[in-house]
């Protein structure tokens, strides 16, 4: 059943900050809004500049969760683009090149004019000498001389001697040499451009559309059109937006009513605080770079007590540091949003890689029984939601939520429908407020029903209170009392019972496809669009598959997965970690047993092949773990099946 | 510099009773936490802050049970953390008159990466340090405090390591009132809080406390010195200047810090006590009203939240 008429990825390796990201975004940012469907995702080192980094671009007239393994256009702003860092990275190299990724039919674009520095680049004298040596006569070769292509579009308005200062054209060069082979509405492109460079910018966009059309023509004037992967110019859609799981998560927290973020710089949880510093003037709230993480959660969980929404972001290394904080702001009843970004694990591990490997550390991450929410949106649309539900509960149940996302999540680009804020109330549940000031006698920690001790805001007269990271009695002093302990760890046990009972269903876990199915795969957080596209693809070569995404993890919905999950035929996790977490957990939870694993550890997120080899291959298996490796998949007959076949073009080549 | 809140001999508002809350004290007696408890009353009693305007955060150790002992939001915080509570509670409120307490093991010790980069913010609130050279509620373990080649009765061995010299390093770090009272002098305490207190900036007071349970070296005899001479006396008493009058004027500034950091090695038969170094700076409270003017008017606690428009930001998105 074809869902789209194209789906067509484009692809970009080079050197950190070359332009890698630049282009990039400019192209998902024009597909986007063009009204078409957009995965873009990005894999770079821990470095800041000249490490080999790679960016994809999955463009489709119908919605795409995911990335492939393969490309239909590679742009190789480098030689280690083409050939890997096998040869000067010997021993453990991070990749062989990304050649092997073009499809049948498809273009590798490059640099014809390299750098001399660019040794293995410029050692390719022609198009030639490239095919012989990356021994593929089924890919179009376009060698870009985009020194000469710069030049002459320079010299038409007389400006030849800004020629090494505008260097950064390139990118456009590039982006436009791939809408051209594309057949993308060179309009949509220029009107992206200009918006693109406004204001004391403007003067660049009338280059930048010019050094476009140059290329246009060069393109024109040199190479046949013989490329035949195109895109449909849609209709543009008024509700779609592109947007970043860092971004939905700080937009989220802002229509949440953020009052104080604390943060301490890592990698890959900044890009939130720094989004929320560019918008704190505008909204009235408070950004704190502190000193650590300790620090950060301390400040937190301060202000959340003196009444402000408070919340700080971190990843693995910061998260370990927090669990004390957590604790306190646990035991003191303290409303706490608190995002971790997972990273490549344990200890500094791969600070720019993904993983989803601290899930079972967000659900036992300190000493003693504690109560909190622990949440895992799998897409930017669920992060916005869910980042403003969790404001709620927070204050609603007066304990820590924890929300994991993670470095995939957080850095890649998807095209989603513009979140619907109408119904978003805020709850800041139940609040003390003294029928007589001069009256004090108010219990801060009051045993209740519900398990909620009414809360008052630090300020208010007749309502000081107490509170200590002891144990305590009602009043917020400490206590040893066996009665009393038994009191308190009751009422904030009941507390978590009440979430249990009022977070919507709908929130907890959401099964995909058909109820009845062949295979049903368990997945959580980053890992959804892939397996939902997976399911697609798996029912399009005729396996009956569906997916249970499980997104509150605690409180767990136990009763709906046993239920689920007990009817299934076969049940096969699927996550980016190790040890399977999600599968422990819900063996743990539940009486399922889940023996059939698919695990990816190599910081890599799951591509749609991947997962699709991995159901497949442990479906054959009788309950071994199934680890998928980045890079060894695309090859494999699963994905030979999904690429669209074509005759190896013959194409005439301008040797130069 | 003091000013008393006494006006046209009108009945005060507040009493010092109105700042103590009513429970058990547990401190040992004799401890040195009394006398310091209750200049802390007393200081705010001077002040007439009502004390629904007041929180009080803690530590963890003998020190950290003191905001259960006032009349006052109290926030008994976690062992070391007492300065990033302070610092997320203030910028939430900063209406309200915060201080911090805490001993030299959570302040110095386990809190140091804290009480430096506390100095460099000069948020507007008050730290009290309860400086005894043990570890009280553990049982007389060395703090950091204590110097090399001491050794209390509680410790098996003497301690091999140097004290820290923690005036010293407050100057480094860019407190703006460094002080250091003595608990057994609640009167000249409570003059130093109020100061403290009235400073605008962050106040570092560290408090030669005395505890009678596990310290028999800083004893209050030891403090009060040999027969003839005392050995704590008052720096405002000898004509010491602390005050930077032209804070524009880095040469001011550290003729200031230098006299400040000899009197902070003043360490053995005469200890001075008193204002050591105030600098009038601005303030990391003035730095957020500047960059968001709202909170001239309303505190982030008070402000409206549910009326916030982000289709904006959805719309500049790609």
């Amino acid at each position: 059943m074809a869902h789209n008429t194209f789906d067509l990825t484009w692809m970009i390796g080079g050197p950190q900050g070359g332009g890698v990201n630049a282009s990039a975004e400019l192209l998902a940012k024009a597909f986007s809004r063009a009204g078409l469907s957009v995965f873009a995702n990005i894999e770079y080192h821990s470095n800041i500049m000249g490490k080999h980094s790679y960016y994809r671009v999955r463009v489709s007239d119908d919605a795409v969760h995911s990335h492939v393994d393969h490309a239909h256009i590679l742009v190789a702003l480098d030689g280690e683009t083409l050939f890997g860092d096998h040869h000067h990275n010997k021993e453990f190299p991070t990749h062989y090149g990304h050649v092997a990724e073009v499809v049948r039919g498809g273009a590798i674009i490059y640099n014809s004019t390299p750098d001399p520095s660019d040794e293995d680049l410029h050692a390719i004298k022609d198009a030639a000498m490239l095919r012989e040596k990356i021994q593929r006569d089924d890919v179009l070769l376009y060698p870009l001389p985009f020194t000469d292509i710069l030049k002459t579009a320079l010299a038409k308005l007389g400006r030849e001697k800004e020629f090494r200062a505008l260097g950064i054209m390139n990118n456009t060069i590039l982006v436009g040499a791939s809408v051209a082979l594309f057949g993308f509405d060179p309009a949509r492109m220029e009107a992206i451009v200009r918006e693109t460079f406004k204001g004391r910018r403007a003067a660049l966009a009338d280059l930048n559309v010019h050094v476009l059309e140059t290329t246009y023509a060069y393109l024109r004037d040199n190479f046949p059109n013989h490329f035949e992967f195109k895109i449909k110019n849609g209709e543009p859609k008024l509700d779609q937006i592109l947007i970043r799981g860092v971004q939905a998560a700080a937009i989220g927290k802002i229509q949440a009513g953020l009052g104080l973020q604390s943060y301490y710089p890592i990698s890959p949880a900044t890009d939130e605080s720094v989004y929320l510093e560019e918008q704190q003037r505008k909204f009235n709230f408070v950004v704190v770079q502190a000193e650590d993480e300790i620090a950060s959660i301390n400040m937190a969980v301060a202000a959340a007590h003196m009444g402000v929404r408070a919340s700080t972001s971190t990843s693995g290394p910061g998260f370990s540091l927090m669990p004390e904080g957590i604790g306190f702001a646990s035991i003191t009843e303290a409303p706490l949003v608190l995002v971790n970004y997972q990273r490549g694990g344990p200890s500094t591990g791969q600070p720019t890689r993904t993983e989803q490997g601290d899930l079972q550390q967000a659900l036992h991450f300190g000493h003693g029984d504690f109560q909190h929410i622990v949440v895992a949106p799998g897409d930017p649309a669920e992060t916005f939601y869910d980042m403003f539900h969790a404001f709620n509960w927070a204050d609603r149940y007066q304990m820590p939520v924890i929300m994991l996302l993670d470095k995939f999540l957080a850095s890649t680009y998807t095209t989603i429908q513009t979140p619907d804020t109408q119904n978003l109330k805020i709850d800041r549940g139940d609040i003390y407020t003294p029928a007589d000031p001069q009256q004090n006698g108010y219990l801060r920690h009051a045993v209740t029903q519900s398990g909620i001790s009414p809360r008052a805001i630090p300020g208010t007269e007749g309502a000081i209170f107490w509170t200590t990271t002891d144990e305590h009695n009602p009043k917020g002093h400490i206590s040893e009392g066996v009665e009393n302990r038994m009191a308190q760890s009751d009422k904030r046990f009941r507390k978590l019972e009440l979430a249990e009972k009022e977070i919507p269903d709908d929130i907890k876990y959401t099964l995909y496809g058909p109820k009845k199915a062949a295979v049903t795969i368990i997945g959580w957080g980053s890992s959804k669009g892939a397996i939902l596209d997976a399911v697609r693809a798996l029912a399009d070569d005729g396996l009956a598959a569906n997916f249970l995404q499980l997104r509150v993890m605690r409180p767990f919905p136990t009763d709906a997965v046993e239920k689920i999950l007990g009817k299934a035929k076969k049940i096969v996790s699927v996550e980016c970690n190790y040890s399977a977490q999600l599968a422990d957990l819900v063996q743990e939870k539940t009486c399922v047993r889940v023996a059939r694993r698919v695990v990816k550890y190599d910081g890599r997120p799951f591509s749609q092949n991947e997962v699709v080899s991995g159901v497949l291959k442990a479906l054959k298996g009788k309950g071994e773990r199934v680890v998928i490796v980045t890079g060894q998949e695309h090859l494999n007959a699963a994905v030979k099946k999904t690429v669209k076949k074509s005759p190896a073009p013959k194409a005439k080549e301008k040797v130069r | 510099m003091i000013k008393m809140a006494v006006v046209n001999s009108q009945p005060l508002k507040f009493k010092v009773a109105d700042y103590k809350e009513d429970i058990w004290n547990d401190w040992c007696v004799g401890c040195g936490d009394f006398g310091i408890i209750a200049a802390i009353q007393i200081a705010l009693a001077n002040l007439q802050t009502p004390p629904h305007q007041v929180a009080v955060l803690s530590g963890i150790g003998c020190s950290g049970k003191t905001p259960h002992y006032i009349n006052a939001y109290g926030f008994h915080t976690l062992h070391g953390r007492v300065l990033p509570s302070a610092t997320g509670a203030k910028i939430a409120n900063h209406k309200m008159t915060v201080i911090a307490v805490g001993g030299d093991g959570d302040g110095y010790g386990i809190g140091a990466g804290y009480f430096l980069n506390t100095g460099r913010r000069n948020l507007d609130f008050t730290y009290i340090v309860y400086n005894n050279g043990v570890y009280g509620l553990t049982k007389g373990q060395s703090s950091p405090t204590l110097a090399r080649g001491l050794k209390t009765k509680s410790m098996p061995e003497a301690a091999i390591q140097d004290g820290v010299n923690p005036i010293a390093v407050a100057l480094g770090a860019g407190y703006t009132f460094i002080a250091r009272g003595y608990a057994l002098d609640p009167k000249h305490l409570a003059g130093l809080i109020q100061q403290a207190i009235e400073h605008r900036g962050t106040a570092l007071l560290d408090v030669l406390q005395t505890c009678p349970t596990y310290n028999d070296l800083y004893t209050k005899e030891w403090y009060s010195g040999d027969a003839g001479q005392k050995r704590i006396y008052k720096l405002e008493e000898t004509g010491y200047d602390p005050v930077v009058r032209d804070t524009s004027n880095l040469d001011e500034i550290v003729a200031k810090k230098s006299q400040a950091l000899m009197k902070s090695y003043e360490w053995g038969a005469r200890i001075p006590i008193g204002v050591y170094y105030q600098a009038h700076a601005p303030t990391y409270d003035d730095a957020l009203m500047e960059r968001t003017p709202a909170l001239r008017e309303k505190s982030l606690a008070e402000m409206q939240i549910d009326n916030r428009d982000v289709a904006p930001l959805f719309r500049a998105l790609g």
